[in-house]
């Protein structure tokens, strides 16, 4: 195997399988705090259930994302150490900030996981708090460093050499606000799509009888996170579709497929990618323009602005993006009937139960998909237009056969994560009794 | 005091405390996997309950170091990353295994084939991961990035015995069980004496193969912290034996800084010796002064939330694991 290819087809499974449980350390906590909060409210023991039953969850996920993380972090020196040589001054203070971050979640999760029968109600509740924020924040700053890659600023090349670092300058470069809003929500829609449809799957198999009230309302609430998620990532997808037209053109037209600088520019859904065009494609005419500029006779830059050895891989990017609109569109979907069932007051019927358990696996797709989009769109570039991938790459041996031990390791990893949580869900808490609530 | 010094003392003090709390949580998966006698299944409950709820807070120390030196002193962590990449990939699986493992086998313990693949990959990671980070240290004090010489792997085995001796002390304090103490205690002593072989293998080794580093020792900084480690050695027998749980927890973590000491005084001001020095290896001093503001910042956050975990976990009136 090429060892470029090794490189990033290692770097790319510690991503895409990373990318999951970030997200779902990010979301999870939010849930458990809402939850348990119920409880302290009413004094209902269905959610004080369900509180201990995603806390579960969350110390088998959050232990699963913390030691992937930690890969990451590793990768980036040991795959990528011309970049990390160029680029740790400048993207250096966000990934310490969020070393900064991690601490806070760790030792919050520490207390939250092993305090229950510890601190008292209140207490508890409040150790959840620091996880939720600390877990968004720190995925906000890891994001930071990507939207440097996209668009690296804060420093000056003379001869060859990087200076006049300006580490402020560089850690907010112009896609850092629309690319953290993004992955932030992305994070609310994995997991609230993602708890929804487990409790939804346990409904439809009809095996949760003896904790009925418990899976209705975690169903409840991880649809409220996902309803609330989902509109808004749409809007900031719309705002990060604009700002990439104007300023990232290469991964747009990617994405979008368009290959030639035009008026009145259309969209392409789908088709078979060639070298110059797209074939079998559905096109929706000026569509493009229309959304880029809010005038169907706009201009929208394509491929031809881009010489052609600065391209991204066209085919995955555009299919990619594809993928992520049209699954974000199903989830769109299926938190409107949630809501207007919920406006009713009605029990959603068994086939909007149904759609919300194919949820999970959408929400999944789009995540991945999206990531794949920023990614792939970035190529050939590791920092755009200041080094490319293949420069960056680590000399040394053995890469391809530890991108094979990686994989056969986070195979492992998730059967194993995968048959413990469904052990978690299925089987009935026993031993946990809640403490007294102070009034 | 110059922004590179002061980076450089923070990225000790993040390796000297990773080594302290990190090397404990170690050392307690190698004891796991020693489980023996009577009471194995006590030691092992006992290791869990003291582990459980610190340990992936004591695992940030070493993604804080790693994040300190990529930021700091950028161009050698390339270095140090691409000519060790071997045997930091090594670790790398081994911290992985540890981490998840833990869990798994925590979550799953009611399945006992599981439960007990899990605790066999929970201690052999344990072991694994400060083998291969002690053989990474050692071939960058040794300036070579030499990872399979014999004196690169003996700092690897002494790094294991540093790990197991530092946990042996911890766990005395887990427990209000006489016997379960004592078998503590007595694994505490072995460690220590296994400590001082190990600690003599890479001594010797060095002698022999890395003049450089021998000379290096001449540094008084360098001697005085061997020497000390020595006393801090034999102070953490003496009160093992004697039954100050508390001040031996003390001395073990101070006998860890003092090696350290003597790894750092001992090749300062290089990063990696005969390569890299504070100078060369340093980012620009806007990068350093931006990251030491962070960090100060950041320590205001992190110090306190450190402390109430201890308070509650490891504070007097912490109901304690292992009967």
């Amino acid at each position: 195997m090429d060892q470029v290819i090794a490189a990033r087809a290692q770097m790319g499974t510690s991503l895409a399988f990373h990318i999951v449980f970030a997200a779902l350390g990010v979301g999870l906590p939010l849930l458990v705090l809402i939850a348990e909060g119920v409880w302290l409210r009413t004094g209902r023991r269905a959610y004080y259930d369900l509180a201990r039953t995603w806390s579960k969850g969350m110390a088998i996920l959050f232990a699963v994302g913390a030691v992937s993380g930690t890969i990451l972090s590793f990768e980036l020196g040991l795959l990528w150490p011309t970049f990390m040589r160029y680029a740790g001054a400048l993207i250096g203070l966000p990934f310490s900030l969020e070393g900064f971050a991690f601490f806070i979640e760790a030792i919050f999760i520490g207390l939250y996981l092993y305090g229950w029968d510890r601190l008292s109600p209140r207490a508890h509740w409040w150790c959840g708090v620091p996880i939720a924020v600390s877990g968004a924040v720190s995925a906000g700053f890891v994001t930071l460093a990507n939207a440097w890659m996209n668009m690296p600023i804060g420093f000056r090349i003379d001869h060859g050499r990087i200076v006049d670092v300006q580490p402020l300058v560089a850690m907010f470069s112009p896609p850092w606000l629309v690319e953290v809003l993004h992955a932030t929500i992305a994070a609310y829609v994995l997991t609230g799509f993602g708890a929804a449809g487990v409790c939804a799957f346990a409904l439809l198999r009809g095996s949760a009888d003896h904790r009925r009230e418990q899976v209705r309302a975690g169903l409840t609430i991880a649809m409220v996170v996902a309803s609330i998620a989902i509109p808004l990532q749409w809007i900031v997808g719309d705002l990060i579709a604009r700002f990439d037209a104007d300023n990232e053109p290469a991964k747009f037209a990617a994405a979008e497929a368009l290959f030639h600088t035009q008026r009145g520019a259309p969209i392409t859904i789908g088709g078979i990618v060639g070298a110059d065009g797209v074939r079998y494609a559905i096109e929706i005419p000026a569509g493009l323009s229309l959304l880029v500029a809010f005038n169907p006779n706009a201009e929208v830059r394509g491929l031809d602005t881009v010489p052609r050895d600065e391209r991204p891989p066209v085919a995955i990017v555009h299919l990619s993006f594809d993928a992520m609109v049209g699954t974000a569109s199903l989830l769109l979907l299926i938190a409107v009937g949630w809501v207007i069932t919920a406006l009713r007051r009605r029990a959603p019927a068994r086939p909007l139960v149904a759609a919300i358990a194919l949820g999970a696996p959408l929400a999944l797709i789009a995540l991945e998909a999206g990531w794949f989009v920023t990614e792939f769109g970035r190529q050939p570039w590791i920092a755009h237009g200041l080094l490319r991938t293949g420069d960056a790459v680590t000399p040394a041996p053995g890469i391809a056969l530890q991108f094979y031990a990686f994989s056969l390791l986070y195979v492992v990893l998730a059967v194993t994560c995968w048959w413990l949580l469904r052990r978690v869900g299925d089987h009935p808490l026993s031993e946990e009794q809640p403490r007294e609530v102070a009034t | 005091m110059s922004p590179a010094t002061g980076a450089a003392g923070v990225t000790l003090v993040a390796i000297a405390l990773y080594a302290v709390f990190g090397g404990a949580d170690f050392g307690g998966g190698v004891w796991d996997l020693l489980a023996s006698g009577p009471r194995a299944r006590q030691q092992r409950a006992t290791i869990t309950h003291a582990i459980g709820p610190v340990w992936e807070a004591h695992h940030v120390w070493l993604i804080f170091a790693l994040v300190t030196l990529f930021t700091c002193f950028p161009p050698a962590y390339a270095d140090i990353a691409a000519q060790l990449n071997a045997p930091l990939t090594l670790a790398l699986l081994g911290i992985v295994l540890r981490g998840a493992a833990f869990v798994f086998r925590n979550f799953g313990e009611d399945v006992p084939a599981l439960a007990q693949g899990w605790t066999v990959v929970f201690g052999a990671a344990s072991i694994i991961a400060p083998f291969f980070l002690g053989d990474a240290v050692g071939a960058i004090a040794a300036g070579d990035y030499a990872w399979t010489s014999p004196f690169a792997l003996s700092v690897g085995l002494f790094a294991v015995a540093l790990c197991a001796q530092v946990a042996a002390v911890f766990l005395v304090r887990e427990t209000r069980e006489g016997a379960l103490q004592d078998d503590f205690r007595r694994r505490a002593v072995a460690a220590t004496l296994a400590v001082w072989v190990l600690g003599a293998l890479p001594t010797v080794l060095a002698w022999r193969t890395v003049p450089q580093l021998i000379s290096a020792l001449h540094d008084p900084a360098a001697q005085v912290a061997v020497v000390l480690a020595f006393v801090f050695g034999l102070v953490v027998l003496a009160l093992v034996v004697t039954g100050s749980d508390l001040a031996a927890r003390i001395a073990v973590g101070a006998e860890v800084v003092a090696v350290l000491g003597g790894w750092f005084g001992g090749q300062a001001p290089a990063v990696v010796p005969g390569r890299w020095t504070l100078a060369t290896a340093a980012a620009p001093d806007a990068t350093l002064t931006a990251y030491l503001i962070a960090a100060a910042i950041g320590s205001v956050l992190l110090i306190p939330a450190m402390l109430l975990l201890y308070t509650v976990f490891k504070g007097p009136g912490a109901d304690l694991g292992g009967s």
